[in-house]
C-alpha cells in the first residue's frame, strides 16, 4: 500500500516572502489522493498564501512543493491547471464583465471535449440551478451567493485533480453555505481531493478527512477533522468557546 | 444640404480610420492597462511598407490592380503585427511587474525609436503614395465619394465586425476580455496570459496597418512622422469612447472624425486639430470615463 498511498501533493518547509512581510514560516503538510484536507487559522495565519503558492501565483522564498511527484518550482498557474490542479481563489474572482456562461466556459478553457463539457455544465446547472435562469446575465448583476455559486461551478468545470477552495463561505447566508458544503462533499465523493481553507472551523473541520491548523505561517497542530473538533484548544481559539 | 451631406461622408470615413487606429490603443490598455503610445508609429510603419511594397519592391503603385493593392495590405499588415509582436516582447514585457510610469516612459521610447529610425531608414522627406485609384467613385446629386471613401468605409466596417466577433464571440476573445478584468484570476482558468497579451498587441498592429494604408491613400503620402498627430488624436477617440472598451473606440473614433470635418467644413480648417483636443479637454471635464466607459474608472 505503501506505494499507491504516495501524497497527490505535498508540502514541504514552504516559505513565502511578500516584500519584508515573511507569511508562511516553514509550513509542511501533505494531501492523500481522494481526501478533503482543511486549512483553518485566524486572518494573516497564512491559508490564502499556501494556496496561492501551490497554484503557481506566487513564488516560495523556500521549500519544495510536489504535485503527483513533481517538482512545482517555476511552474505558471495556467500550466498548473493542464495538470488537474486547480484554484478558486478567494473574492469569488467571477468575471464580472462576462456572462455566467462565459464564466463557467472560462473554467473548462483548456478542455476540448465538447460533448464533456455540455455535460459537465448541465451537472453544474443540476447543482445551482439559479445559475441556469441567468446564464445570459454578466456575472456582475449576481448577488454575492450566487457568485460563490458559480465560482465553484466553474471551478468544477475544470473537472480538476485537485481543486483548491479558499472560503467557500465567505459572506453567504447560512443555509446557502450549508448547501455549498454539501455539495463539497458530493463531489469529494465523486473522487475530487479537495484542499479547503475555510474562517468558519466547524464547517472546515467537519467534512475534512485531515486538517492543519496554521499559526503565523507554521503548521502548529494536525489530525483528522473529528480529533480537531475535539480538541480543548481548537475548541477555544476557533470554535468559540 | 448636400455640403452638410459631404462634410458627414467626409467626416465618418476619417473617422473610420481614427476608429481603427483607436481600437489598438483600447484593446492593449484593457490587457495591460498601458498606453501604448507607440501605436501611431505601428500605423505609420503600415503605411511606409504599403509604400514600399508597391512602389519600391513591385511595379503596383504605377499599374493598381484590386488583387495588388490587397496583396500590398496584407504584407503591411504582417508585416505590422509582427512588430507589434516583438514591441511588446523586448519593450514592455520585462516591464510587466514594473511600476506602470516605467512602461509608459518606455513606450514614449519606442515611439521616438520608431519615428526617428524611420527618418534614418526612410529618409524624412514625404513621399507620394497610391495604391487606390483616386478617383470619384459615385455621385449622388452633387454628394461625391471617392473610391477611397468608398474603401475605407468597406475595409474598415468589414474589420471592426471581424474583430466584434473575435473579441465578443470567440475562445481567444473571452479570454482577452478576462484578462482585460483580472490577469492574475484569468491564468487560474488555464489562460496562458502572455499569450492574449501578445495576441492584443499582434491585432491592434495589424488594425494599426490597415489604418495606415487607408490613410496614406486619402491623403496620398507617406512620412515617418505621419504617424504623430493621427495616433494622438486616436488616443482621444479611446478615451473619448472609454478606453478599454472596444464598441466605445469605434464611436469615439467615428465622433472625432465628424466634429473635426465640420468644423473645419464650417468654420476654419486651421481648427482642425485643435477639436480633438478640445474634446479631449471636455470630456475629462465631464465624464472622464468616457461615453461607454465604465463609471468605476481605473486609474492611469
Amino acid at each position: 500500500m505503501s506505494e499507491a498511498s504516495a501524497p497527490l501533493l505535498k508540502i514541504e518547509n514552504l516559505d513565502v516572502h511578500y516584500g519584508a512581510i515573511h507569511a508562511l514560516r516553514g509550513a509542511s503538510f501533505s494531501i492523500a489522493q481522494g481526501e478533503i484536507v482543511s486549512l483553518i487559522g485566524a486572518n494573516g495565519a497564512g491559508k490564502t498564501t499556501t494556496l496561492r503558492a501551490v497554484s503557481g501565483m506566487l513564488k516560495p522564498s523556500a521549500g519544495k512543493i510536489t504535485y503527483r511527484g513533481e517538482d512545482l518550482a517555476g511552474k505558471k498557474p495556467h500550466q498548473l491547471v493542464a495538470k488537474g490542479l486547480c484554484h478558486a481563489p478567494e473574492g469569488r474572482g467571477v468575471f464580472p464583465n462576462l456572462t455566467v456562461l462565459e464564466n463557467l466556459h472560462l473554467g473548462a478553457f483548456l478542455r476540448r471535449d465538447t460533448a464533456a463539457i455540455h455535460e459537465d455544465l448541465e451537472k453544474g446547472f443540476g447543482l445551482f440551478p439559479r445559475l441556469r435562469e441567468r446564464a445570459k446575465q454578466l456575472a456582475g448583476t449576481l448577488s454575492g451567493g450566487e457568485q460563490q455559486m458559480l465560482a465553484i461551478a466553474r471551478a468544477l468545470m475544470a473537472r480538476p485533480t485537485l481543486l483548491l477552495l479558499d472560503e467557500p463561505s465567505l459572506g453567504l447566508a447560512p443555509q446557502i453555505t450549508e448547501a455549498i458544503f454539501q455539495i463539497i462533499e458530493d463531489i469529494n465523493r465523486a473522487g475530487m481531493t479537495i484542499l479547503l481553507v475555510e474562517q468558519n472551523a466547524h464547517l472546515a473541520l467537519g467534512i475534512a478527512h485531515h486538517a492543519h491548523v496554521l499559526e503565523t505561517g507554521s503548521v502548529v497542530q494536525s489530525g483528522t477533522g473529528r480529533e480537531l473538533l475535539k480538541s480543548p484548544e481548537i475548541r477555544r481559539a476557533y470554535l468559540g468557546e | 444640404m448636400i455640403e452638410l451631406l459631404q462634410h458627414i461622408v467626409d467626416g465618418l470615413s476619417l473617422g473610420a480610420i481614427y476608429a481603427l487606429i483607436a481600437l489598438g490603443y483600447t484593446m492593449v490598455y484593457g490587457v495591460l492597462k498601458l498606453i501604448n503610445f507607440a501605436h501611431g508609429d505601428v500605423f505609420m510603419l503600415g503605411a511606409m511598407m504599403g509604400y514600399y511594397a508597391s512602389a519600391k519592391w513591385s511595379g503596383e503603385a504605377q499599374n493598381p490592380s484590386f488583387w495588388g493593392a490587397a496583396l500590398v495590405g496584407i504584407l503591411s499588415m504582417a508585416i505590422c503585427g509582427v512588430v507589434g509582436f516583438i514591441i511588446e516582447r523586448v519593450a514592455y514585457r520585462p516591464l510587466r511587474n514594473a511600476p506602470r510610469i516605467n512602461s509608459l516612459i518606455t513606450a514614449i521610447g519606442v515611439s521616438f525609436l520608431l519615428e526617428y529610425g524611420g527618418q534614418n531608414l526612410f529618409g524624412p522627406t514625404p513621399n507620394p503614395f497610391g495604391i487606390l485609384p483616386r478617383r470619384e467613385a459615385l455621385n449622388l446629386g452633387g454628394l461625391s465619394l471617392g473610391y477611397v471613401d468608398v474603401i475605407v468605409f468597406v475595409v474598415s466596417i468589414a474589420l471592426m465586425l471581424i474583430l466584434q466577433r473575435i473579441v465578443f464571440h470567440t475562445r481567444i476573445g473571452t479570454a482577452m476580455r478576462a484578462v482585460s478584468w483580472n490577469a492574475q484570476v484569468a491564468s487560474l482558468m488555464g489562460i496562458n496570459t502572455d499569450f492574449i497579451i501578445s495576441f492584443t498587441f499582434v491585432l491592434g498592429s495589424v488594425l494599426a496597418a490597415a489604418a495606415g494604408l487607408l490613410y496614406a491613400s486619402k491623403y496620398p503620402s507617406v512620412h515617418p512622422l505621419m504617424g504623430l498627430m493621427p495616433g494622438l488624436k486616436a488616443f482621444v477617440a479611446a478615451v473619448l469612447g472609454g478606453i478599454g472598451n472596444v464598441p466605445g473606440a469605434m464611436l469615439g473614433g467615428l465622433l472625432l472624425g465628424l466634429a473635426e470635418q465640420l468644423v473645419a467644413g464650417y468654420w476654419s480648417s486651421s481648427w482642425r486639430d485643435a477639436v480633438a483636443f478640445a474634446m479631449l479637454i471636455i470630456i475629462l471635464l465631464v465624464k472622464p470615463s468616457g461615453i461607454l466607459g465604465r463609471s468605476d474608472a481605473e486609474k492611469v
